[in-house]
């Protein structure tokens, strides 16, 4: 029957459901990531986040919830300011680097 | 955390009921929504319990729906809202009782906007003096009717007929509380347990003998929120919400709901024949519902009162999975029987959503 309106689709993440295979190999080669507090420094500074919309902060957010983040690494410049402001001093161009490698290891 | 310190948060979260001498103002919507419940409070209240509840027909809308549509301006529903006042002032009342979740929250905003800016009382004054020689005294205390209930639980116990709880397993029933958004999201102190903890509804639940379902989505907005309702449109984000909500509940097969808003059980009642039709799923039993009723009917149904003289069939999913959860007698040949004995007339079938 048509109502004029449908049911959106839910933005739900079932955590229990996700592949979260990607965050836990980085758990391991750049365990700095679970320090990270989501201050945001590193999107501040980025110099592609304002027309591309690329944010390590979201990078480590999107990976928490199993989210694919391969449009939003294609924008990085790998400059390394991010790496600079981080207060917690995680190795985020390293981190990007890693998840490049694995995406390039599973032929993603 | 120490007992006492619990404890002491917890009386925070308390707000004090007057017990009698009320001023009833009913709702725009819900008379045509749950067309028994309004009467029903004010026969339980009045003539079951002897309080003195006090309704005059010359009480108009308080302007919330408009006011959420930004239709008018705030200062109008000001007017609107003092005038109400003023025939409180005149019937002698200084507490206030809303049938409806979006008056109570625009009153309550009203007087927080007047404590804050005293300048714009003084200003509605005038507009009320102006528009029709009226003058009005604040209310010392204003309650929803939900707040009345759930301080009358107990006397309402006491009198109870049927308990929620299935009459064959002895089972407490499985209910699903939902508290409307303006009760306490807006100002936690105006609702008994706060934003977060409400128990207005639970605290009736657990005296009537039912069981309260802790869910995930418990505190979602059941979807009405005004603009993304009365614009068909924008109803998809209506119907995702509770969606939402019935997805979240699913696990925990609840055997009831029950709201304290007009919009709520409205909307969690309607929307599942909705989505019935779109998805082909339902949440209650064997292709039934699960039937969602207001405070005052759940009220009516543990004192006995004949389900069909509540106004259950109204609702789009049927209650008589629940009645014959509780024991609850009725007669089928009744159901689409006015008060007068004249026919009401039998609605069509759902194609999926399974009716009596």
């Amino acid at each position: 029957m048509d109502f004029g309106f449908s049911l959106s689709p839910s933005s739900a993440i079932d955590l229990d459901k996700v592949d979260l295979s990607l965050y836990r190999r980085l758990e391991q080669t750049v365990p700095d990531i679970r320090s990270c507090i989501a201050c945001g420094s590193c999107s501040a500074t980025c110099m592609a986040a304002d027309y591309s919309g690329m944010s390590v902060r979201k990078l480590i957010l999107n990976l928490q919830r199993g989210a694919d983040v391969k449009k939003m690494l294609s924008c990085c410049m790998l400059c390394g300011k991010c790496t600079m402001v981080c207060p917690r001093g995680i190795n985020t161009r390293k981190l990007i680097l890693d998840v490049c490698r694995y995406y390039s290891d599973n032929k993603l | 955390m120490i007992y006492q310190g619990k404890q002491k948060i917890w009386s925070d979260y308390q707000k004090e009921i007057p017990d009698n001498h009320w001023f009833y103002v009913r709702s725009c919507i819900r008379q045509s929504f749950f067309p028994a419940s309004e009467g029903h409070f004010v026969k339980i209240v009045r003539d079951l319990l002897g309080k003195d509840l006090y309704e005059t027909p010359h009480h108009t809308t308080c302007g919330g729906i408009a006011y959420h549509s930004d239709t008018i301006p705030q200062e109008t529903a000001m007017t609107i809202v003092a005038r109400q006042f003023s025939l409180m002032k005149e019937a002698g009342y200084k507490n206030l009782v809303t049938s409806c979740i979006t008056s109570f929250g625009n009153y309550t905003e009203i007087l927080e906007t007047w404590r804050e800016f005293p300048e714009l009382e003084t200003r509605i004054r005038e507009h009320l003096w102006k528009a029709c020689r009226r003058e009005f005294d604040k209310p010392e205390y204003v309650a929803h009717a939900s707040d009345v209930v759930y301080k009358l639980r107990n006397e309402i116990a006491e009198k109870a007929k049927f308990r929620l709880v299935n009459h064959e397993t002895g089972e407490p029933l499985r209910i699903v509380e939902h508290i409307g958004c303006h009760y306490s999201k807006m100002f936690p102190h105006k609702g008994v347990g706060g934003a977060e903890y409400p128990c207005v509804l639970s605290g009736m639940v657990e005296s009537w003998g039912g069981k309260v379902i802790d869910y995930p989505e418990r505190r979602h907005c059941c979807g009405f929120g005004f603009r993304q309702y009365l614009v068909k449109a924008n109803r998809g984000y209506s119907v995702s919400n509770t969606h939402k909500k019935f997805e979240s509940m699913e696990p925990f097969h609840p055997d009831l709901i029950i709201t304290n808003c007009p919009g709520c059980p409205y909307f969690l009642d309607r929307w599942q024949y909705v989505i019935s039709e779109q998805t082909g799923k339902t949440y209650g039993q064997n292709g039934h519902g699960i039937p969602a009723l207001t405070y005052e009917e759940l009220a009516g149904l543990v004192l006995g009162y004949d389900p069909w003289d509540l106004g259950l069939q109204i609702h789009q999913v049927g209650p008589e999975p629940l009645l014959d959860k509780m024991g609850i007698a009725y007669d089928p040949a009744r159901k689409y029987l006015g008060l007068d004995e004249k026919d009401i007339m039998k609605p069509g079938l759902p194609t999926v959503l399974k009716c009596y």
